[in-house]
């Protein structure tokens, strides 16, 4: 399934995690439990050592996977063996995707994720200036380029962001890195005005915690809401208190239908578009 | 200075705009403010920072002769004394430069990352001069070896946030500044250490470092009647680097080297991720770190190593854009010394000279023990900063090694000081 159409129909929920967070068995099966909890993308993390969009949570997640060893090569080896029907987007760093392979540039990195079936990418330290790479290397492949629109992001910056991006446009609910709040900022609304015309579904992430934050985010008029510390938390839990990774996968699973049913709730709230 | 690259994010394949889409309005902004108030003097900002380094700074700094060593060597070595400026090191060129800057673009706060210390003091005292409030990043490794500057820190005012990630050294401080920036970009600026980072940063910082070697080409042409032979520098991130090289660089009968940390050893422990040098100029390969593409310290996959140097202000696992340009272009030569040999050095200058360097600044001096026969008649280096703040580790790093050039420091032990 393509990226756009996992958002056609109703909200999508967005989930990520840190591929191989705590370990590569563990999480498959988390993994494979946001799908059974209603995922429609999921936006898996190749880990980079210095990852600065990160908060803390997520810096924890990095950390935990590499010293597990994940690499570039097991993550693809670990799409291939994820037992889900819903499209997998890389988020990465753009010196992992730049290093990857004999020859310089993005192609071969690009080239092994179409081979894994990986549908998409997002890397946050990678703005539209210096994507042309990257871009051309989708295009070649066939994959999609998700661009993060930031609240302060304007103007020229908007108008060549909305001529690269394709899947969807990754709108950040608020300045700052990742990681779980309480609150649901007004940032939001704002960007998702100013996305209005653009033709891509728009999914909000950054800081989205709870089935309540997605329904508000879907009603003020997302397609989507990305979820990723919120989720991250419940791997770093299990793991800290040696939960059975079964019971873990069983609290994730809870937590995406969770959220998934907050999105869909947020929808039916929606004023409801004139048919013409 | 010229106007025509200050648009310019490239230096050759180099620099870039690698940053999160949440800091790009910001470095556009401060892009534009380099332009006007560096580059155009706009509101006379760079009559008012010249005005701040010699009035508060105390520049210009002297190119002292240094007799014993040119005396050993038989060659004519001179050393620029960055270690006379305000707070101890050439820092303060740029830390009170991008504090003005800031305070001309209307920021209500200063944030900055600091290895060795001296940035971040520099910084802070910037900041207090020109009555900012500043918040320093700094890893735990560094604050636990470098505890004068931490305090320096604090008693110019500023808050210092311990940063625990990873090795805890500079690289992790970077990540971590960075983060702040990302939340606070709109009443925020981001006071980077060296040239390194995204545009505009490198070029900025090159342009406030580079009264370095406009006062020391001038004064060598005073003092000798010509340029010198060769012009050393140590290079961490490379702002020391490129603000002694800068308006040598189309002096192209000056040889300019760039001397790294070669720490322990030059060889890469592959299987824990650690170089245990900091030579990414000689050693690293091309990639993307903290905003910019350039030679970095990387494992095959990508992933940034741990670097290691007996200083901790040359422990950083890349190195500005423009540095690595110059080194692929042929303009510079980038060679390295170990941390035996930069301590050896250390305890050389400071007994023959007295002139006790930063661990930083000795890699230079190491350099030119061992080949100051290919260097020429006339050598200028670059004295980055003093050694006050290196002596807790050079005391611990010396009781561990075998030198004949070491002061014998068992008087501590006679009256159980233990070397701390
Ligand atoms: C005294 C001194 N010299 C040199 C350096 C190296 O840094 P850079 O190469 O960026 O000038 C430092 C960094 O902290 C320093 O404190």
């Amino acid at each position: 399934m393509s990226l756009e159409a996992a958002f056609a129909d109703e909200p999508a929920f967005v989930p990520y995690l840190a591929a191989g967070d705590p370990t590569y068995g563990a999480s498959l099966e988390y993994v494979e439990a946001l799908a059974r909890g209603g995922a429609d993308v999921i936006e898996l993390g190749l880990p980079f050592s210095e990852p600065i969009a990160e908060g803390k949570t997520i810096q924890d997640a990095i950390v935990r996977s590499l010293e597990a060893g994940m690499t570039p090569a097991r993550f693809f080896e670990f799409v291939e063996d994820l037992d889900v029907d819903v499209p997998v987007v890389c988020m990465t760093y753009y010196n992992l995707i730049y290093q990857y392979g004999a020859e310089e540039g993005p192609g071969p990195f690009v080239e092994r994720a179409a081979e894994v079936g990986i549908e998409g990418f997002v890397v946050p330290d990678l703005p539209a200036e210096e994507a042309g790479p990257l871009r051309e290397a989708c295009d070649e492949f066939g994959l999609d380029l998700v661009f993060i629109v930031a609240p302060t992001t304007r103007g020229e910056r908007l108008e060549t962001m909305m001529d690269q991006v394709s899947g969807y446009v990754y709108v950040q609910a608020r300045l700052g890195v990742t990681g779980a709040r309480d609150d649901v900022d007004d940032a939001t609304e704002e960007s998702l005005a100013r996305l209005a015309d653009w033709d891509v579904p728009k999914a909000v992430g950054f800081g989205i915690k709870t089935g309540e934050h997605a329904e508000r985010i879907v009603s003020a008029g997302a397609d989507g809401v990305i979820v990723g510390s919120a989720l991250v938390d419940i791997v770093a839990e299990g793991h800290e208190s040696g939960a059975p990774v079964d019971d873990v996968a069983d609290e994730l699973e809870a937590k995406a239908r969770d959220l998934k049913e907050g999105a869909l709730r947020g929808a039916q709230e929606r004023p409801q578009p004139e048919r013409t | 200075m010229s106007t025509d690259d200050a648009h310019d994010p490239k230096f050759g394949e180099y620099g870039g705009q690698y940053v999160p889409e949440a800091l790009m309005p910001a470095i556009e902004e401060l892009a534009d403010a380099y332009r006007r108030y560096v580059l155009e003097n706009e509101d006379g900002f760079m009559d008012e920072f010249r005005e701040r380094l010699a009035d508060f700074g105390g520049r210009p700094t002297p190119l002292q002769y240094a007799d014993q060593l040119s005396e050993r060597y038989d060659t004519d070595v001179y050393l620029k004394r960055e270690d006379l400026l305000h707070g101890g090191a050439h820092k303060l060129n740029n830390a009170l430069g991008q504090v003005l800057l800031a305070k001309y673009m209307g920021k209500e706060r200063i944030i900055a990352e600091t290895g060795a210390g001296q940035h971040g003091t520099a910084t802070a005292m910037a900041a207090a001069h020109l009555d900012m409030p500043c918040e320093i990043y700094m890893g735990e490794t560094d604050i636990a070896r470098q505890r004068p500057n931490v305090f320096r820190m604090r008693i110019n005012g500023a808050e210092v946030n311990p940063v625990t990630v990873g090795r805890g050294t500079l690289k992790e401080a970077i990540s971590e500044t960075m983060r702040d920036w990302a939340t606070t970009v709109e009443t925020t600026h981001y006071v980077i250490g060296s040239v390194v980072g995204p545009h505009p940063f490198p070029k900025m910082v090159r342009d406030f470092q580079s009264v370095i070697s406009e006062e020391a080409r001038e004064q060598c042409i005073e003092k000798t009647g010509d340029l010198p032979d060769a012009v050393l520098a140590c290079a961490g991130g490379g702002s020391n680097t490129m603000g002694t090289f800068a308006e040598f660089v189309d002096d192209s009968e000056v040889d300019l080297y760039a001397v790294e940390a070669g720490g322990s050893s030059l060889q890469v422990d592959e299987e824990k991720g650690v170089a245990p040098n900091s030579a990414s100029l000689s050693t690293g390969g091309e990639g993307v770190l903290h905003g910019a593409r350039t030679k970095l310290l990387q494992d095959r996959d990508g992933q940034i190593m741990e670097s290691h140097s007996i200083s901790a202000g040359l422990d950083y696992a890349g190195v500005g854009p423009e540095l690595a340009h110059l080194v692929d272009e042929g303009r510079v030569t980038p060679v390295n010394v170990d941390d035996d040999a930069a301590l050896e050095a250390f305890h050389r200058l400071s007994q023959d000279e007295g002139v006790i360097p930063a661990l930083e600044t000795a890699h230079a001096f190491g350099f030119l023990e061992g080949h100051h026969d290919e260097v020429g008649d006339t050598v200028v280096v670059n004295v980055s900063g003093r050694g006050d703040k290196d002596l807790e580790t050079v005391i611990e790093e010396t009781s561990k090694r075998d030198l004949d050039i070491a002061p014998d420091l068992s008087l501590f032990e006679q009256i159980g000081g233990g070397g701390r």
